[in-house]
């Protein structure tokens, strides 16, 4: 059996651009903070280097600069690392974005602690949270590159502020690209099963879907539900799955504060009570390491995702 | 500049300041101080300088202003409403809860406003960035954006300007109010900008420092801004802060406050004298 393809959904973020203006994105403009390398902005740059605008390290100024760009009727992807872009220019996204409404991307790569060797400072276990908290904000955390290409056009393609994150470790390709189709809000269910419902995003989709199988050798028939859009939540869909499995994991690479974990919790307080376990970042910050080794030390695996949902069964 | 021209840029900046106190007085709140300081500026942009048109405010090919220090919206509201975008008989609704005069620039309520601001230091980003994309699309288009002394401060401000001298925006002009006073006194004690021409020609623009209230200096530093090439412009404007009504003048408190009735009344009374004297000049 042939081993299956990795790749970061931040080179689908790259190659999507490339894409784009390959068929037709004319008002496509690209920005950067000294990080197209690693955001992967520099495979547009590449490809369009006009339309690729450096702005130093000085992610408020580009978030700034983004929206200045959309008003003139360009639609304007800036990148810049999560923490960076979502932490750093909060307030800028926030003012000079959200609240007028401008069609503005922010695009984020090395969401998560799978960021790695780089540690806590640039683990960047928030930007759900705080982009969720900006009225009229579309949040997507795409799984796979498959999903990561097909976020991007939906983001350019929809008219308004849009976040989506991307990550830096190369992650399994598990959707076929050929009976693929995206739209955003909207969430897929993965697997059949209704003993226990696991809603997950971004890398831990792959895991969720691990854990799936495991526990499907054991007799236990697990729902996988991958949510990409964070917001507007695919509220239909979370409430069947919770109405007809009666027990709820959310997984991701994320504070349980703030992000998927929550949002699922007050959609089911207060429409369909369940049962509910979040696996996320518990309240603290990462640290240096190989990424596989952290996700696994902070129960971000399959591992632990079964293990939390053998708990709930038996419990 | 005729003398014709300017006395009638004189009478509507003395409107744009009735404007300033009409608003504010109706608000019960708002900033009169940094208007009234740009009043001149106010005037002399959306009368002469910008090629906008009162009747087609989203019209792509227009010069666009934004106001950076977004507090001073009474007095971009009644230099708007004066030149015709919206009616000058709204400017008193302006905070009320049913109003589109939101208490700092909403694009998307006020007719005439290029960007919403308000938050200091971000106004200047998106200015360098409508500048950038006519560049990017290859039409004359100029972008201003005026700040205030205290508003630069922000280190989001020097950004911007490493970004539009980088990109030899020739078409960015920055106008920097330096009237000396924010809200927590003067500027030099509460954390001192000067010297903002060294600073801003170092940060690679060109610099032009006039009187604020002198609409001939006004006239040659836009002037200036249109013959320079290969870079941004930057206009520091020396002003009073609360200039045009007496107890207003110089005085910090006057940054966010609004006048009561009796001050209303005598800021009024003051502005209609000033107006009949240009009147008489006539």
């Amino acid at each position: 059996m042939s081993e299956v393809k990795k790749i970061a959904t931040r080179d689908s973020y790259g190659n999507a651009l490339v894409e784009l203006a390959q068929n037709g994105a004319d008002d496509l403009v690209v920005l950067d903070a000294d990080l197209a390398g690693a955001t992967k902005t520099g495979i547009f740059k590449k490809a369009y280097p006009d339309r690729h605008f450096n702005c130093g390290i000085a992610e408020c100024n580009m978030v700034g600069v983004a929206a200045g760009l959309s008003t003139m009727g360009l639609v304007p992807f800036a990148s810049s690392f999560a923490m960076f872009a979502a932490g750093r220019a909060f307030e800028q996204i926030r003012n000079s974005v959200g609240y007028p409404h401008l069609n503005v991307k922010i695009a984020a790569t090395h969401g998560g602690i799978s960021v790695g060797e780089d540690g806590a400072s640039h683990q960047c276990c928030e930007d759900f949270a705080l982009m969720r908290s900006i009225p009229g904000m579309i949040v997507m955390c795409p799984s796979d590159d498959v999903e990561a290409k097909a976020a991007v056009k939906a983001a350019y393609a929809y008219e308004g502020p849009v976040y989506v994150r991307f990550g830096r470790l190369a992650v399994p390709v598990f959707h076929d690209a050929a009976r693929f189709s995206f739209e955003i809000g909207k969430g897929e269910q993965l697997t059949e099963g209704n003993d226990v419902a696991i809603i997950a995003t971004g890398l831990m989709v792959n895991e969720a879907l691990i854990a799936a199988e495991s526990l499907k050798a054991q007799g236990i028939h697990a729902r996988v539900i991958n949510i990409c859009t964070i917001k507007p939540l695919d509220e239909e869909l979370v409430l069947k799955a919770a109405r007809e499995c009666g027990k709820v994991i959310t997984c991701e690479e994320h504070s349980i504060i703030g992000g998927l974990g929550e949002a699922v919790a007050a959609l089911l307080s207060e429409k369909c009570p369940t049962r509910l376990r979040r696996v996320g970042v518990n309240d603290e910050f990462g640290h240096s390491g190989p990424a596989a080794a952290l996700l696994k030390q902070f129960g971000l695996s399959a591992e632990h995702i079964e293990q939390v949902a053998k708990e709930m069964l038996n419990g | 500049m005729t003398e014709e021209l300017k006395l009638d840029l004189k009478k509507k900046a003395c409107q744009v300041r009735m404007g300033i106190i009409e608003s504010t007085h109706g608000a019960k709140a708002g900033h009169p101080g940094g208007s009234l300081s740009a009043a001149e500026m106010f005037t002399y942009l959306y009368n002469k300088e910008l090629r906008v048109d009162p009747k087609a405010p989203r019209d792509p090919n227009r010069d666009r202003f934004v106001l950076s220090k977004g507090h001073t919206a009474p007095g971009l509201y009644a230099a708007l409403a004066y030149r015709g975008f919206f009616p000058v008989a709204d400017l008193p609704t302006l905070r009320h809860i049913d109003s589109y005069l939101q208490g700092h620039p909403n694009m998307n309520t006020v007719p005439g406003v290029d960007m919403s601001t308000g938050s200091l230091g971000q106004g200047i980003s998106a200015a360098a960035g409508m500048a950038k994309g006519a560049k990017y699309l290859g039409k004359d288009i100029n972008v201003y954006t005026l700040l205030g002394d205290g508003e630069i401060a922000e280190g989001e401000v020097w950004e911007a300007m490493l970004f539009a001298a980088h990109y030899h925006l020739d078409n960015f002009c920055m106008i920097v109010d330096l009237n000396g006073l924010q809200i927590d006194g003067r500027t030099c004690d509460v954390m001192n900008t000067a010297p903002v021409d060294e600073k801003a020609k170092a940060f690679g623009f060109h610099v032009v420092e006039i009187n604020g209230h002198d609409f001939d200096e006004i006239e040659r530093a836009f002037a200036e801004f249109h013959a320079c090439a290969h870079k941004p412009t930057c206009i520091l404007m020396h002003t009073t802060k609360g200039k045009g009504v007496s107890f207003m003048e110089n005085q910090a408190g006057w940054h966010g406050k609004a006048p009561n009735d009796e001050e209303y009344k005598q800021a009024m009374g003051e502005l209609n004298a000033a107006m009949a004297e240009l009147e008489a000049a006539k």
